[in-house]
């Protein structure tokens, strides 16, 4: 009896040592997928040459919005493009001015043009803020990762829209 | 603004013309439109470097000089020993690097070369890259050749090099998915924030940035960029750099040489 229930213990413990390995298996497994995950933004859709939804639920926040593009190591807009909320000079003119581009794009080709300009010109300077066109040898710290955030993103979006020149 | 080039300069130029057309076809920067660096710069920073007593790099040109004639290595040689006066002999040299290294059978660049030298013939350790040594003689070596034309070799075994510098410069790289010719070839004329985009010449290094307070090469210049945008450089004296050392040297073709440069 006494051997019949230590055999019976020892399988327990086993049983109860796979599943919590199998367990941890399971949470790396999708924590590897959930990074993966979060090399783009998903969940939009594309209609014409803009995305018509806002990519959160929250509206974007102008005023942030104006705090990001003039940003010079995060969003990094004012280093090629002018018309913004910073010192004239230290504005970049690598790319179009941005003075007035809420009154000649709406919020959806704005927003597009943010996530993914290439899907309009593959041969655009302007990165995929997105983060579904990345070059080659992207360093540890960026790995897998996009530009700006979705909530970042709206931000920009709002203030650019209140460009009306 | 661009400091007139002095008549030596120009002859010179005009000898290695057949230099030229063997290599120029391979770039995308036409002849005419080459600016180098400091043209790009403020005038504060050009007087900087035309004038020897205030241009810090003159500091390890003059290192460079006593390290040439410093006996190192198991050999007991010193750089003076077989080449004698830098002043002949090195003259010329750094306008036509990276060069083809039969022994290695792929090219090297200035310090490659230099740190073969050590071991073959010095019996002495490597330098590292970017230490004080290496920029010392490297620059003391650069600066024999100042104000004469960039003069790229024109041996046929570097052509398949050459391309594939090229390829690395019209790649796409990092986060931000942009190549060297992005900016260097298509934009130099513009801004990046407040700075000059510049055309990306080698025609200075070893070069005194301001910004680092301290003299550099061009790899850690590469690198810099490399990690703006958000891409992971090149190890020091990997062939990719080598690579497009050659490719910048071709495109640089023609431009004098400026050791020690000096910028922002």
């Amino acid at each position: 009896m006494r051997a019949a229930a230590l055999t019976a213990g020892l399988l327990a413990g086993l049983l109860l040592a796979w599943l919590l390995l199998a367990g941890f298996l399971l949470v790396g497994f999708l924590l590897v997928a959930a990074r993966a995950d979060a090399q783009t933004l998903v969940g939009y859709t594309v209609e014409g040459d803009a995305i018509g939804a806002p990519l959160t639920g929250a509206p974007g926040d102008a005023a942030r919005g104006a705090g990001l593009v003039a940003d010079r190591t995060l969003s990094l807009c004012v280093l090629c493009h002018s018309g913004l909320e910073a010192p004239a000079h230290m504005q970049g003119n690598l790319a179009p001015s941005l003075a007035g581009i809420g009154a000649r794009l709406s919020e959806g080709q704005i927003r597009l043009r943010i996530v993914n300009m290439k899907a309009l010109n593959p041969e655009s300077i302007m990165p995929a803020y997105g983060g579904s066109s990345p070059g080659a040898r992207v360093a540890n710290a960026w790995r897998g990762k996009p530009i700006l955030s979705g909530e970042e993103i709206e931000d920009i979006v709002a203030y650019l829209s209140s460009l009306k020149g | 603004m661009r400091p007139r080039p002095r008549a030596p300069a120009v002859i010179a130029a005009l000898l290695s013309i057949p230099a030229l057309l063997a290599v120029s076809g391979a770039v995308a920067l036409e002849q005419g439109d080459r600016r180098s660096g400091i043209a790009f710069a403020s005038p504060q920073t050009q007087a900087m470097q035309a004038d020897d007593t205030a241009n810090p790099g003159m500091l390890w040109v003059m290192d460079g000089a006593q390290l040439w004639r410093r006996p190192d290595g198991a050999a007991g040689k010193a750089c003076q020993e077989c080449h004698g006066d830098a002043a002949q002999s090195m003259k010329g040299v750094a306008p036509r690097y990276p060069d083809f290294d039969a022994g290695l059978g792929r090219p090297v660049d200035l310090s490659g070369r230099i740190n073969l030298c050590r071991v073959r013939h010095q019996r002495a350790a490597p330098l590292a890259h970017e230490g004080s040594e290496m920029l010392a003689l490297t620059a003391f070596v650069a600066f024999q050749s100042r104000g004469l034309p960039m003069a790229p070799a024109a041996d046929a075994r570097l052509a398949p090099f050459r391309a594939e510098g090229r390829r690395l410069f019209e790649q796409r790289m990092g986060q931000l998915d942009l190549s060297c010719a992005n900016c260097h070839d298509d934009h130099w004329s513009a801004r990046l924030g407040g700075s000059p985009v510049t055309q990306a010449q080698p025609n200075a290094y070893p070069l005194y940035r301001l910004e680092w307070q301290a003299l550099g090469s061009l790899q850690r210049r590469m690198r810099n960029c490399m990690a703006g945008v958000r891409a992971e450089p090149f190890a020091y004296d990997a062939a990719d750099y080598i690579d497009l050392e050659l490719y910048l040297a071709a495109r640089a073709a023609g431009l004098p040489m400026e050791t020690p440069g000096v910028r922002p």
